[in-house]
């Protein structure tokens, strides 16, 4: 009953959906202003709906129905409720309701929190982001419905893929497709301001705290997926230029584009066109990496079992908003008034630069990942690009833009003086190069980039820092005033300069591992000892034990260092009920300097157990870097100045003054 | 500076690094394509020793051997031809014999595969899409699990 409940009402969101299409944007055509009314409540009416749906089949993966097909299929009764819940969205047909639910809830957004957008606008915005949810409602209820009944009911269910029953994975989804589902919400804007014909400051001022919470989840998803990669998957990798992290990060780097193009756009004017098609091709990108993931054209590492048909219906909706967005900015595009001139030695020209290199990076990122497929369909030669590629093209890009960071938040709009700012950078430049020839007489021997990088990061790191001391006017002022200077900076300036410093946190952590780790294949039997970056490690021996639904084989190791003892570490294998499969749980020492890590292989005749030991320098900093970035994207969104709506109010309220 | 010339240094800055971009990748496809090969296609086409490429397949039925220390050795076939492959490391969780199965590294002179990477999928129901095609070129049949139509979703 709940199952054919949530069914109806997913039918009944498509039925709102298709007059929130139609009507508001007919409305905004003849300027009715009681048809434009429509959408905001169809919005929010299509969310509750959705609400609804999403619950109910929630209901259903926590009650474990087994007479709903895609909870027989995907769930087991034993499971624990954490995964169960995740179960809801651990699955094609879930995870697109949960695509569709996080579409409604940007527009539900829009029409609550958009009562200060001009009418027009907010009708034209509500339609496209309605029109989008027709195609996956469509999409879902024809080709992948959630709430298929099997008759008779099966006694128990399949079981979710043991590895993706993991705390990170769970919440992974949810972060990825706010992200890429955020992006909708530019894209929107992007095309309603084409209808329109008309562009402004206050139109980045709206897309851009969207754009902002978009790519916070996105950074957030993405680095959860890489955490979960790295400790679930055995391999110690933390990234490996799969197609699948490709098509979340392409959508990243264009999402990182827009957000500092739109930020020109508010302040200068500038860039308009640009930021619309910057809007356009990110969510396109999103859409991509959808139906990469979904439909499997691409042998990937991280797939799981996909559906080439379905995967079509996603590159048909991805061409027809990709293509539509496109072709209406061919279009309308030249209707759109140019903004502001400035030197290209300056703020704009420093986010000019950001912009060119961060799509020129997503364009490398992108050839690379879909050239195989295009070979294959010319020639038929099946190839790999691998990870030589990726780091061949991307990180010559990113060295340029890592040095330019630090410039770009201290120039000043219009016309930068670069050398003064040098002048600024000149001491944490010399101290991040100090430390690095302190790192690389350390360290020793190792890829000669690997010390340029470090003292980029560092620069960076020091740069953002240095920003905030500037702002402050650190040395121009008495300390007591520059302490009451720099509590009182605004929030989007220590955002700017936290998330800026992750980024740099991230390389040192992504050096770090990439060039000084130890990794050291073993066979021990019981009793013997491996020595792996300055630990020694006691194999002592297996256990079995058994978890709710796996049973469990535990090795016991005892790690010292310079004969103390340090901790004692318990990799194990599980092999789970259902379905059966085994998975490998690492043994994660975290020491200040990096990471301890033995994941166990299999056991061979002679008793012994062959097992990889790993030492990865500083790899938490990659994790570290990702959380910084987002509660600097956090800080960033509640500043006033940015705050929904805000400017109109301060604006209305300050005219409001003298007529009285 | 007039809006004719910011515009010329912006294209200027844009063509640049588009184009540095281009010649990267063009050097970066010479120096790291992997080519994808099937067991019989390693038979055909006597691919030289020492050529890095993907060695696709199924692990052929009780082939796998577990040496002394950490190599394995093991046999990938397409049913029409076997390639003998030894790997030092740590196999993913789910290979086992009769599944599909991608590796990569280049052959030795005596015509076994030295493999530096055998591909983890995270699914049992998951089969590399080259493998399958692979397959089917040469006409193997694939278990109901193996093929992509109808498998389940995760």
């Amino acid at each position: 009953m709940i199952a054919e409940i949530g069914h109806f009402a997913l039918i009944l969101a498509l039925a709102v959906a298709l007059a929130q299409m139609t009507v508001p944007m007919w409305g905004a055509h003849v300027r009715d202003v009681r048809l434009m009314a429509i959408g905001d409540s169809a919005a929010v009416v299509q969310f509750l709906l959705l609400i609804v749906s999403f619950l109910a089949l929630s209901h259903a993966f926590v009650t474990s129905d087994f007479s709903v097909l895609n909870v027989a299929s995907n769930s087991h009764s034993e499971k624990p409720l954490i995964y169960r819940i995740s179960g809801t969205w651990g699955n094609h047909e879930g995870s697109m309701l949960l695509w569709v639910l996080i579409l409604g809830l940007f527009g539900a957004a829009v029409a609550v929190f958009g009562r200060h957008l001009p009418a027009t606008l907010r009708a034209n915005v509500l339609g496209v982001q309605a029109s989008i949810a027709v195609a996956f409602l469509l999409f879902m209820l024809f080709t992948s419905n959630p709430f298929e009944r099997v008759d008779p009911a099966p006694f128990e269910g399949r079981g979710l893929n043991p590895i993706l029953q993991d705390p990170a994975l769970a919440f992974h989804p949810p972060f990825l497709y706010a992200g890429y589902v955020g992006f909708s919400m530019a894209f929107s804007f992007a095309v309603a301001a084409l209808i329109e014909g008309r562009i402004d400051a206050a139109w980045a001022r709206w897309v851009r705290p969207w754009t902002l919470a978009a790519w916070m989840c996105l950074t957030l998803g993405i680095a959860m997926g890489s955490w979960w990669a790295y400790y679930e998957l055995g391999w110690g990798g933390w990234w490996f230029w799969d197609p699948v992290e490709n098509a979340s990060f392409m959508p990243w780097l264009a999402g990182t584009a827009l957000l500092h193009s739109a930020l020109v756009m508010e302040k200068r004017e500038a860039l308009k066109v640009w930021t619309i098609l910057l809007a356009i091709l990110t969510f396109s990108l999103s859409l991509m990496g959808t139906f990469l993931v979904r439909s499997g054209v691409l042998t990937s590492v991280h797939a799981f079992a996909v559906d080439p048909d379905r995967g079509i219906v996603i590159l048909t909706i991805m061409m027809l908003f990709t293509g539509g967005g496109l072709a209406l900015f061919a279009w309308r595009a030249g209707a759109l008034r140019q903004g502001g001139i400035f030197a290209p030695i300056s703020r704009e020209g420093s986010l000019v630069l950001n912009n060119v290199l961060l799509s020129v990076a997503c364009a490398t990122v992108l050839v690379g990942t879909l050239y195989p497929l295009a070979l294959e369909g010319i020639t038929g030669e099946k190839i790999s690009v691998g990870p030589p590629f990726f780091n061949m093209t991307f990180i010559p890009l990113m060295l340029p833009l890592l040095f330019a960071m630090p410039f770009g938040p201290l120039l000043a709009w219009k016309r930068g003086d670069v050398r003064a700012v040098a002048q600024r950078l000149g001491f944490v430049a010399g101290l991040a190069v100090l430390f690095t020839v302190i790192v690389a007489v350390m360290s020793g021997p190792g890829p000669w980039l690997a010390p340029i990088c470090v003292a980029l990061g560092l620069f960076v790191l020091l740069g953002a820092i240095t920003d905030l001391f500037t702002r402050a006017r650190f040395g121009d002022v008495s300390s007591d005033e520059f302490r009451r200077r720099i509590v009182s900076l605004p929030r989007s300036a220590y955002g700017t300069a936290l998330a800026h410093a992750g980024i740099g946190i991230m390389v040192l952590g992504i050096v770090g591992t990439s060039a000084y780790q130890t990794e050291k294949i073993v066979a021990l039997k019981p009793g013997e000892k491996a020595e792996v970056a300055g630990y020694e490690l006691l194999f002592k021996g297996i256990q079995p034990t058994k978890g709710p639904n796996y049973s469990e084989q535990i090795a016991t190791f005892e790690v010292a260092r310079n004969g103390a003892p340090v901790t004692t570490l318990l990799p194990s294998k599980r092999l789970y009920n259902a379905p059966p499969q085994p998975t490998t749980e690492a043994g994660i020492y975290a020491a200040w300097t990096g990471d301890l890590y033995i994941a166990l292989g299999d056991e061979q005749p002679s008793g012994a157990v062959a097992m990889r030991l790993y030492f990865h320098p500083f790899v938490r900093l990659i994790w570290l870097g990702s959380v910084i970035m987002f509660i600097g994207g956090m800080i960033s969104l509640s500043d006033r100045r940015l705050r929904v709506g805000a400017p109109q109010r301060a604006r209305a309220r300050a005219s409001a003054v003298p007529a009285e | 500076m007039t809006r004719k010339q910011r515009r010329g240094v912006l294209i200027g800055s844009g063509v640049a690094i588009l184009s540095v971009a281009a010649v990267l990748v063009m050097f970066a496809f010479r120096e790291s394509i992997v080519f994808f090969h099937t067991p019989s296609d390693v038979a055909e086409k006597k691919i030289g020793a020492g050529k890095r490429f993907r060695l696709g397949g199924l692990v052929a039925d009780g082939s796998v051997k577990r040496g002394q220390g950490t190599t394995v050795q093991f046999a990938v076939t397409d049913t029409l031809a076997k390639v003998n492959v030894s790997f030092t490391g740590i196999l993913p969780d789910l290979f086992r014999e009769g599944q599909g199965v991608v590796t990569e590294g280049k052959l030795g002179p005596d015509g076994s595969f030295v493999a530096d990477m055998v591909l983890a999928k995270h699914d049992e129901n998951y089969m590399p899409p080259e493998v399958a095609k692979a397959l089917e070129e040469k006409g193997v049949k694939l278990g109901a699990g193996a093929q992509h139509k109808g498998g389940k979703d995760y």
